[in-house]
């Protein structure tokens, strides 16, 4: 069974209604067992459990220590290209969003690179609107050529791709694919996507599918908190992570929790996600599940991310920029959203130091990802030899 | 003092050096443990910096590295971290982790025993992680494995001796050293598989999430030394009656 066929056998109503109906003692079950079940994540995501909001927190705690020990790894966007042929109305990037298209040449990522590297990143995010005829899977393989040997970890969030491209990727050497439902509820889905090929639910919906297939080491998935009630939505990304753990057991997850930013020509947010609500959803996520990974970005606020670090997530996104070029070789291009916490990563890693935690840059190797990509063995142990010859 | 390959160790508590809060944190608890071998993720370990933040901290004499191939999902991935590691941090002995699932970080005993059989081949002293299985021991014995690493617990949850039955049945076969190898959470957990008969014990989290890890560790090296003295003292049979006099056979004293 894919996911489509278990999320056809779901009703949205009927699963909102379940998470409003939630009281108190279903929230005091959820927090005293061992083994938390997704009627537990409905308990503790629903509006019964705000009184538990510093229990939560306290236990989602000890959970992420127990894990991930008291480390937070850094990571920070790259983007590659802002065209895009979708209309999506809270994006920066949208088709109808008339302003000059920009896809970085091989010099300029090289640049950008250069620059990040300077910085101390050693995993990096590669990002791209959905532009089919020029940013396509031959672009992000000559891509990969080109940074594969810069960085420990890489990790792309572009469009949805076949599961024979997603293997041709992680041949490649990418680590990890990010691709967020956006929302879950079918028809306001097709009135935020209205043209272009995201308009297309169920395939976004099947992507997650079709990366672990490929054999993707980490799959990401998340929800853009501001379009629909988040906790219904988040109940449904509960269940995505569900299935795909018991199905493609030998992948990691990830889970992000983009709020909506401000950004060129977007539309107001439906629905306003509180601090609280999101400190709500990211104990919530722990409590339900032991072993996947929280990331916040820089759309949150300095406040807000001065204070999430010990509550639960794993990692954190640093001075980044959402535009192609914005590091180095075109600051001023178009970009995706605005981003809140604008301090440069040193500041965030001596952050994270005095919220006594370790600031982690590297936690993978590219020489695992090589077994996959035979091809470049040969290349990839002279490498090898230089580095340990130094 | 004991023995693994050609190596004599006088402590015989392992630390994991993940999860501390800070590499000076991490500097402080091997220390105050009195280790002399320490596990280091390769992944964790930049190898193109010569200032790598990690091994800086493990730079003491008596302190050996054991790299590990944690992020293996199968044999062929854990022999060329392996081979690499070996190059990187200049050792040829090596903790193999292979666990292709990201939930428990259980470890898979087949690709394990392959990689044992070609890492032997190669040259390595290896230490596999894996589940507290008494024949697979003794199938990695015949590997040519140096010591075996057997699980007490599922790693990071400080739950302690889980296996416990096969624990001892491993003690009893081994011919090479048995180091009990996560899950265990606090000193006690440590003492007693010493009091078994376990050679070592490799703890991380316990110490590492700690609210104070250098105590901790400290704690620990006390436990392993005193669960291992009782061991060797010779700990008094457990009875699950009083023995006061003899019932049935007393007939024959008369």
């Amino acid at each position: 069974m894919t996911f489509k066929e278990l999320f056809n056998t779901t009703n949205w109503e009927e699963i909102k209604s379940s998470i409003y109906s939630k009281t108190a003692v279903d929230v005091e079950r959820a927090l005293s067992s061992g083994k938390r079940t997704l009627e537990d994540f409905k308990a503790l995501i629903s509006p019964a459990a705000e009184p538990y909001l510093e229990r939560m927190a306290k236990e989602s705690n000890a959970l992420t220590q127990k894990r991930f020990g008291k480390t937070i790894q850094l990571y920070t966007p790259m983007y590659l290209s802002n065209e895009c042929n979708n209309i999506c109305t809270y994006c920066g990037f949208s088709f109808d969003n008339k302003i000059r298209r920009k896809t970085l040449t091989d010099e300029e990522i090289l640049k950008e690179v250069a620059y990040l590297k300077e910085r101390g990143f050693n995993h990096i995010l590669l990002v791209t609107g959905e532009a089919n005829h020029t940013v396509h899977v031959p672009y992000f393989k000559r891509v990969m050529d080109l940074i594969r040997n810069e960085f420990a970890n890489i990790s792309i969030e572009v469009q949805p791709l076949d599961e024979a491209e997603y293997g041709v990727l992680h041949e490649a050497g990418v680590y990890s694919v990010l691709v967020y439902q956006e929302t879950y509820h079918q028809d306001v889905y097709k009135a935020y996507h209205p043209k272009g090929k995201k308009s297309n639910f169920e395939y976004r919906l099947d992507t997650p599918d079709r990366c672990g297939k490929a054999g993707i080491h980490k799959i990401g998935l998340g929800i853009l908190l501001g379009l629909e009630d988040w906790r219904t939505d988040s109940f449904f990304c509960a269940l995505h992570l569900d299935y795909l753990q018991k199905t493609y057991w030998q992948t990691k997850y990830s889970i992000s929790f983009p709020r909506m930013r401000p950004a060129e020509g977007i539309i107001e947010p439906n629905v306003i996600v509180g601090d609280r609500e999101l400190v709500q959803l990211i104990c919530a996520y722990r409590l339900f599940n032991e072993d996947v990974e929280l990331s916040v970005s820089t759309r949150e606020s300095e406040h807000f991310r001065n204070h999430v670090i010990p509550l639960g997530v794993t990692t954190m996104s640093a001075g980044s920029k959402t535009n192609p070029g914005g590091y180095v070789v075109e600051p001023e291009s178009l970009e995706q959203f605005e981003i809140s916490d604008e301090r440069p990563v040193e500041e965030i890693a001596r952050l994270i130091r005095d919220s006594g935690y370790e600031a982690v840059w590297k936690d993978w190797d590219r020489s695992f990802a090589l077994q996959s990509g035979k091809q470049n063995e040969n290349e990839e142990r002279n490498t090898v030899i230089k580095t340990s010859d130094v | 003092m004991f023995k693994i390959g050609d190596k004599e160790l006088k402590s015989r508590l392992f630390l994991g050096t993940g999860k501390f809060g800070s590499s000076k944190q991490m500097e402080a608890a091997v220390l105050a443990s009195g280790s002399e071998l320490v596990t280091v993720a390769l992944k964790r370990v930049d190898l193109e910096t010569e200032t790598d933040d990690l091994l800086a901290h493990l730079k003491h004499s008596h302190i050996n590295l054991l790299p590990n191939t944690s992020g293996a999902r199968n044999a062929k991935e854990a022999v060329f971290a392996a081979q690499l590691a070996r190059e990187a941090m200049e050792t040829n002995w090596l903790k193999l982790e292979i666990h292709p699932d990201p939930k428990y970080l259980l470890p898979d005993p087949i690709e394990t025993l392959k990689a044992t059989e070609e890492l032997a081949k190669l040259g390595f002293i290896i230490l596999p992680y894996i589940h507290a299985d008494p024949v697979l021991c003794k199938r990695l014995e015949d590997a040519g494995t140096a010591a075996v690493m057997p699980l007490g617990a599922p790693i990071g949850t400080n739950k302690g001796l889980k296996t416990l039955d096969f624990l001892e049945i491993i003690i009893e076969q081994s011919r090479v050293p048995v180091i009990v190898d996560a899950g265990i959470g606090s000193p006690s957990h440590a003492a007693h598989a010493m009091e078994l008969g376990a050679d070592a014990v490799l703890v991380n989290t316990a110490i590492a999430v700690a609210k104070n890890p250098e105590e901790m560790a400290l704690a620990f090296k006390m436990a392993v030394e005193s669960g291992r003295m009782a061991y060797e003292a010779g700990l008094g049979a457990i009875s699950r009656s009083a023995n006061a006099s003899s019932p049935l056979t007393g007939f024959l004293n008369m």
